[in-house]
């Protein structure tokens, strides 16, 4: 079984219009969406539920004020500036460190469960899907990605299943993070302009820095060729294989504000056929 | 008077809206902050001079073993595994550590003081005599809120200062937001850009913050997010039609209010409407 996770650094290069594409493609596979701040591959496979699990991580703190007397100790060690001269507790501060509830002389600070989000695994026309949704403002995002993750691996186990195609978040910090730990590949799909050659250069690093394989696509190559050159150029030069080029082209945004693949929106495009290719290039790739 | 940029879904065109902002209101006036620390892009496209680097770190703890007797009360308080003692060592895994101070606090034998785990740094500069600054953080951090703070200390309160945003929802994007006066809100007319859109003014709601809409490449798509705004009460200050001359001056790194310099009104309307809204301008 192989786990590939798609990841771009910039946001809005089209990782998601290609993992939907893919999904067209692949057989044997189950699909993953990690990008639990911003989910948006739901909204071109439609999946219908069939589990949904409460995401629950970490802690939060919560001052009862029958017991608390207002000592100040709380407000002292906190970190965050989390606790206000009411003694209230703003739950978007706290970082859920427990340091408060550990020194309290009167125990007057609960330290409930965090409710952070939900999770869900779900059937699509595509094959099964593990996806999930952080609560608005929530911390953890990082432990959700692990823990989709795993479920995604458990049930391809299950399901005998030959690939985990997963969505990843923008950025290069804690849910990439944990998007890509230990996963088979990352495959960055980037555009020729100078922001996403920046990102691109540092998610090859960040990728590099966890010793995982990079494959790389350029997407709306055409809108700079000369930038989709050095970009191919950048990536050769750090070990990463370059996959191929995709045209930009609206039946991207056509066929998703269809909710459909490409494929599905329309049989034979210049675009498809260029991710037709990258896919073959992929696959070769991952069982090279 | 601070306003946020910010989108939910990347690449809708927040440092877009936010540099050509920036740059078409009179540099005396505006300062432009990057909290995008993860991927920051403004300084690609305003080309600053920076004057000054400063490397932020975060507090980790350091432990004297001479002085450790492996009781284990730091590995007890510790809620992100950043400690663990076995028996008779004692492991510190710092890239863990959320620097809350608790195992310093905690121990008994004193034996644990802090050192510095580099988030990333931040720079200082002008580009034209706007004044930026922006942070970027370092390859394999996973923290970035401590980061999008330390870039936002450095607010000219005299100023109207524009603050571009990290996408998504959960702690960067709160950090790069809280506490601003206005949030600029990014979009573009389709079901991501919508989908992304709402869990934005969720976040910015939660928040209590005033909000507008740009939309960007606004006939791309179809009109879902008109209706939406219209519904939520967003009021849409500035639509930015779709054109491949905006977007290879884009890839080049060239401003739209160079290459499109009737576009620059539209952004001093922006302002105009922006401070119309938080109460800065009496309406006209």
């Amino acid at each position: 079984m192989k786990e590939l996770i798609v990841i771009s650094g910039k946001g809005g290069t089209g990782k998601t219009s290609l993992m939907s594409a893919f999904a067209s493609l692949a057989e044997n596979k189950i699909l993953c969406d990690a990008d639990v701040d911003a989910a948006d591959l739901h909204l071109i496979t439609a999946p219908d539920v069939r589990q949904q699990h409460a995401f629950q991580s970490g802690n939060e703190a919560m001052i009862n004020p029958d017991k608390c007397t207002q000592c100040g100790l709380c407000r002292e060690l906190c970190r965050w500036d989390a606790i206000s001269e009411e003694f209230e507790i703003d739950a978007i501060e706290c970082e859920g460190c427990g340091v408060c509830v550990y020194f309290c002389p009167e125990k007057a600070i609960d330290f409930p469960v965090r409710t952070c989000g939900e999770w869900f695994i779900s059937d699509t026309r595509f094959g099964p899907m593990v996806h999930a949704r952080l609560g608005i403002a929530e911390e953890n995002s990082g432990r959700l990605v692990s823990l989709i993750r795993k479920e995604a691996r458990d049930l391809a186990q299950n399901k005998n299943l030959d690939l985990i195609l997963t969505d990843g978040p923008p950025g290069v910090g804690c849910p990439v993070i944990a998007s890509i730990g230990g996963a088979d590949a990352v495959l960055v799909v980037t555009e020729p302009t100078v922001s996403g050659k920046h990102d691109m250069e540092r998610v090859i690093e960040l990728a590099a820095h966890f010793k995982i394989p990079v494959m790389l696509c350029v997407n709306k190559s055409d809108l700079n060729p000369d930038t989709t050159e050095e970009i191919e150029a950048f990536a050769k030069e750090k070990g990463a294989d370059c996959l191929g080029r995709i045209p930009f082209d609206v039946i991207f945004t056509k066929s998703m504000v269809k909710g459909q693949t490409i494929f599905e929106y329309e049989g034979n495009s210049e675009a498809g056929n260029a991710v037709k290719a990258i896919w073959e290039n992929v696959l070769k790739r991952l069982s090279a | 008077m601070i306003i946020s940029v910010a989108s939910g879904k990347g690449g809708t065109g927040k440092t877009t809206v936010a540099t050509n902002l920036a740059l078409s209101i009179d540099a005396e006036e505006v300062e432009l902050l990057d909290c995008d620390v993860e991927e920051p892009n403004a300084h690609l496209f305003i080309h600053p001079v920076f004057e000054k680097t400063e490397t932020v770190f975060t507090a980790v703890p350091q432990i004297d073993e001479e002085k450790c007797t492996y009781c284990g009360k730091c590995g007890e308080i510790c809620q992100f595994k950043a400690i663990v003692v076995i028996s008779d060592s004692i492991l510190p895994f710092t890239e863990l550590c959320h620097s809350c101070g608790g195992c310093v606090e905690v121990c008994p034998e004193h034996a644990i003081t802090e050192t510095g785990r580099e988030l990333g740094v931040v720079e200082e500069g002008h580009s034209n005599g706007l004044r930026f600054v922006h942070g970027k953080s370092r390859i394999g951090e996973a923290m970035s809120p401590p980061l999008i703070k330390k870039v936002r200390s450095h607010t000219n309160p005299d100023k109207f200062t524009i603050i571009d945003a990290p996408p998504g929802t959960s702690c960067p994007v709160i950090a790069a937001m809280k506490d601003t006066d206005f949030v600029l809100m990014v979009t573009e007319p389709t079901p991501f850009g919508l989908h992304d859109l709402k869990l934005a003014v969720g976040a910015v709601d939660i928040l209590n913050i005033p909000r507008g809409l740009v939309i960007n490449r606004s006939d791309m798509g179809d009109d879902k997010v008109r209706e939406y705004a219209k519904e939520v009460g967003l009021p849409i200050l500035m639509e930015i039609p779709f054109d491949r001359k905006i977007a290879e001056a884009y890839s080049r790194g060239d401003m739209l209010v160079e290459v499109i310099p009737e576009l620059k009104e539209k952004f001093l309307e922006l302002y105009r409407r922006i401070k119309e809204i938080t109460g800065q301008e009496e309406a006209k």
